[in-house]
C-alpha cells in the first residue's frame, strides 16, 4: 500500500430531481482505494452502491442529476475534467463490469469485435494483427476455451458465465488500474458465481489491478475483499477490514446484515434473523440516523438518534457512524450474540 | 445463412402461387359476367358467347387459372385465326376495355409508380429517421417538441388533404412549380424530378410521421440498454456509440416495417397518383375498378401482392444480416 491512494473519494453527493422530490442517492460518501487493493461496498438495494460506482466513471446521466464532492484518480479530480478527458480515462484507467452479462454485451457484434473495440478506443494506432493477438490473449486469460475460434461468435451463443468472462476480458484489455465490478455475480448461477469471483481474484493478483467490488452478498465480500464499506440510505455507515467486520461489527446495521445470512459455521447463532422493516425511501429519509426505524439499539425518543445524522468515527480497527458509544455498542452486540 | 435465404425464397414462391390463386378465384366469383362486360350496351347474346369462348371464360375456374398461369410463363393468344390477339409472356391477361395486353399497361405504369415510390421512400426515411433520432437525442427540448409535433400533424392529416394542400400552395398561391405532369426520367430527368417533387413530399410527410415516433421511441429505449452504458464505460466516443450501438439496434425493427411500407407503395400509391394525375399502377387500378376491367384489376392486385411477398422475403433476409440472433432460426 502506498501513501497516496489510487482513488480518493471525498464528500461525494449524487442527487436526482424526480417529480416526487429530490432523491439523495449518495450522501457525503468518502473512501479510498489503494493500488492493488480489493475493496468491497456492501448494502441493500437502494443504498447507493451502484450510483456511487457510476459516479466514479461519471456515468450517471440526466439533466436532473447533480454530483458534488471530489473523485481523485491519481490526484486528478475527475469532476474538473472535460467529457473528452473523462472518456479517455474510461476503460483505460478505470474499467467496469456490470451486473447482467446478458444485456451488457452488444448483441449485434461478435465478442471478438467488442473486445477489440475496447482495445482500439485507447490504442487508435494499433494494427490488425496486434489487435487480434490482444483479443485472443485476453479471451484466453479469462478462460474462454478456443479463443481463436470463439472470438467470431456472437454474445447469444455463450452462456451467462461465459458472457461475464467476456465482459471481464473487455474490462481488462487495457490493464486498468481500477476495476469496478458492480454486482458481477448477482445474475449468475451459484457455481458460476464462484468461478467468476475466482477469476477476478486471480486477475487482481496477476495484474495488480485494484478492485472495487460492489455487492449485496456478504459471502462474496468475505471471499474476495480486504476492506469493506457498508452503505445504508446513501451513506457509509461502517468501514473496516473484512476480518473485523465479520468478527466485530461496530454498527447495528452491519450486525443485522450478518444476522440475515445463513452460515454453516455459525451454529451457535441460531436461525436466520431478518432486519425488520424495509430500506428507507431516499426521498423521505428519516430525520437523524437513517437506520433508526429498523434499529434494535435505538436510544429512544428525544435522543441523538432521532435528531442528528451520525458521522463516521474511529472504532477499534475501523470506522462506523452510530450514536451509541463504543463500549455500549460492544456490550449490546455481544449480548445479542450470546 | 445460405440455407436460410433458400428456405425463405421457396416459401415466398409458394406464397405467391397461393395469393395468385386466391386473387383469381375471388375476382371470378364476382357477380358481374366478364364476358358481358366485353361489349357495350347494344350487345347480342351471340357476341357475348363468342367473346366468352375467345377469352376462355367458358371453362371451369381452375382451368381458367391454369391457362392464366400458363400465359404468365409462355404468353397467350386470345381467339382463333385472323382476329387473334397475342400477348407475349408474361401475359397477365387481355383488357377488353382498352383492347391491350394487361402486361403492356402495367409495364407502362410501373415506372411511374417506381419513380414515385423510390423518391418518396428515400425522402421519408431521411426525414422520419433523422427527425426521430434528433427528437430522441434532444429529448424534452424544443427539437423534440418540433419533431413530435410534426409527427402528430402528419399522422392526423389524410394523404389527399396534404396532396391538395401542396398543390394549392406550390402551384397556385406561390407558383414555384407547375401542376405536375409526368415525364419519363430518360426523356428529361429535370422535368421528371420537378413533376415528382410534390408527390414525393406529400408521401414523405404523411409516412415519415410514423417513423419519427418509431425511431424516437426505439432510440430512447436502446439508449437505456445496459450494453450502451458498457460501451460508454469502455471509453467509446459518444458519436460512435450512437451510430454503432444505438442506431444499429434501433433500426432493426424499423427496417422490417419500412420494407413492407415500401412494397405497399410499389403496389400503387392510389390517392397520390390520382391527385397528381400520375399514370401509375394505382391510377390504373382505380380506372380498372371504375370500368369493371376485370383482367386489369386481377393483374394490379397480383402485382401489389407480389411486391408485398417479395418485400417480406427481402426483409427477412435483411433481418438475418442485421440481427445475428435470427440467423439460426
Amino acid at each position: 500500500m502506498t501513501d497516496t491512494p489510487l482513488l480518493r473519494v471525498r464528500d461525494l453527493c449524487v442527487s436526482f430531481r424526480t417529480p416526487d422530490g429530490v432523491v439523495r442517492a449518495v450522501d457525503s460518501v468518502s473512501f479510498d482505494v489503494h493500488a492493488g487493493e480489493t475493496v468491497g461496498i456492501v448494502g441493500e438495494s437502494g443504498s447507493g452502491k451502484s450510483v456511487t460506482a457510476n459516479a466514479l466513471m461519471r456515468l450517471n446521466s440526466g439533466a436532473q442529476m447533480s454530483t458534488t464532492g471530489s473523485i481523485l484518480l491519481d490526484g486528478v479530480d475527475l469532476g474538473s475534467l472535460s467529457e473528452e478527458e473523462v472518456r479517455l480515462r474510461r476503460g483505460r484507467d478505470i474499467a467496469m463490469v456490470f451486473q447482467d452479462p446478458l444485456s451488457a454485451l452488444n448483441p449485434f457484434y461478435s465478442v471478438g469485435d467488442q473486445v477489440a473495440e475496447a482495445y482500439r478506443v485507447h490504442h487508435p494506432k494499433a494494427r490488425r494483427p496486434e489487435v487480434r493477438d490482444v483479443v485472443v490473449e485476453s479471451l484466453g486469460r479469462v478462460g474462454i476455451p478456443e479463443p481463436v475460434k470463439r472470438m467470431y461468435s456472437f454474445p447469444h451463443e455463450f452462456s451467462g458465465g461465459m458472457r461475464q468472462r467476456i465482459v471481464i476480458a473487455m474490462a481488462l484489455v487495457n490493464s486498468p488500474r481500477l476495476l469496478i465490478a458492480d454486482e458481477p455475480t448477482t445474475a449468475l448461477d451459484v457455481t458460476v458465481q464462484a468461478q467468476i469471483l475466482e477469476l477476478i481474484q486471480r486477475i487482481q493478483q496477476e495484474s495488480g489491478t485494484a478492485v472495487l467490488l460492489i455487492t449485496h452478498d456478504l459471502g462474496v465480500i468475505a471471499e474476495t475483499t480486504e476492506r469493506v464499506i457498508v452503505m445504508y440510505g446513501g451513506r457509509v455507515v461502517e468501514e473496516a477490514s473484512v476480518e473485523s467486520v465479520f468478527e466485530q461489527p461496530t454498527h447495528p446495521y452491519t450486525l443485522g446484515l450478518l444476522g440475515s445470512v445463513r452460515s454453516l459455521d455459525s451454529a451457535g447463532r441460531g436461525s436466520l434473523r431478518a432486519i425488520p422493516g424495509s430500506p428507507p425511501s431516499l426521498i423521505h429519509l428519516p430525520a437523524g440516523c437513517a437506520f433508526r426505524p429498523r434499529c434494535r439499539f435505538e436510544l429512544g425518543e428525544g435522543s441523538l438518534c432521532g435528531s442528528s445524522v451520525p458521522t463516521l468515527s474511529v472504532v477499534g480497527r475501523g470506522k462506523s457512524a452510530c450514536h451509541l458509544d463504543v463500549a455500549e455498542r460492544e456490550r449490546l452486540i455481544t449480548a445479542v450474540d450470546g | 445463412m445460405l440455407y436460410f435465404i433458400l428456405r425463405r425464397t421457396v416459401f415466398a414462391v409458394v406464397l405467391l402461387l397461393a395469393v395468385s390463386l386466391c386473387t383469381y378465384v375471388l375476382f371470378s366469383a364476382l357477380p358481374s359476367d366478364p364476358a358481358a362486360l366485353t361489349c357495350g350496351k347494344n350487345c347480342t347474346t351471340e357476341v357475348i358467347e363468342r367473346n366468352r369462348v375467345r377469352l376462355g371464360y367458358d371453362k371451369p375456374i381452375l382451368e381458367q387459372y391454369g391457362l392464366f398461369m400458363e400465359g404468365i410463363v409462355k404468353g397467350r393468344t386470345y381467339g382463333p385465326g385472323e382476329a387473334a390477339v397475342h400477348c407475349p409472356a408474361p401475359a397477365l391477361g387481355y383488357s377488353f376495355k382498352r383492347h391491350q395486353c394487361v402486361t403492356a399497361l402495367i409495364s407502362r405504369s410501373l415506372p411511374v409508380t417506381i419513380s414515385v415510390s423510390v423518391g418518396a421512400f428515400v425522402l421519408w426515411m431521411l426525414l422520419g429517421v433523422g427527425l426521430g433520432v434528433l427528437a430522441a437525442l434532444k429529448r424534452g427540448r424544443w427539437q423534440d417538441r418540433v419533431a413530435t409535433g410534426f409527427s402528430v400533424i402528419g399522422i392526423s392529416l389524410p394523404t389527399f388533404f396534404v396532396a391538395l394542400l401542396a398543390v394549392l400552395i406550390f402551384t397556385v398561391w406561390w407558383p414555384v412549380l407547375d401542376f405536375p405532369s409526368y415525364t419519363g426520367i430518360l426523356t428529361n430527368p429535370w422535368k421528371w424530378a420537378k413533376a415528382l417533387v410534390l408527390p414525393w413530399s406529400t408521401l414523405a410527410v404523411v409516412s415519415a410521421s410514423t417513423y419519427v415516433r418509431m425511431t424516437r421511441n426505439g432510440v430512447i429505449e436502446v439508449m437505456s440498454e445496459e450494453f450502451v452504458r458498457l460501451g460508454l464505460a469502455k471509453g467509446v466516443r459518444r458519436s460512435v456509440l450512437i451510430v454503432k450501438y444505438v442506431l444499429r439496434a434501433a433500426l432493426v425493427p424499423i427496417v422490417t416495417i419500412a420494407g413492407l411500407d415500401f412494397a405497399a407503395l410499389l403496389g400503387g400509391a392510389v390517392i397520390t397518383e390520382s391527385v397528381f394525375n400520375l399514370p401509375g399502377v394505382g391510377k390504373l387500378a382505380i380506372e380498372a375498378v371504375v370500368d369493371s376491367d376485370l383482367p386489369v384489376l386481377v393483374a394490379t392486385t397480383l402485382v401489389a401482392a407480389a411486391f408485398i411477398v417479395l418485400a417480406n422475403a427481402v426483409v427477412d433476409v435483411c433481418y438475418g444480416f442485421l440481427d445475428p440472433r435470427v440467423r439460426e432460426g
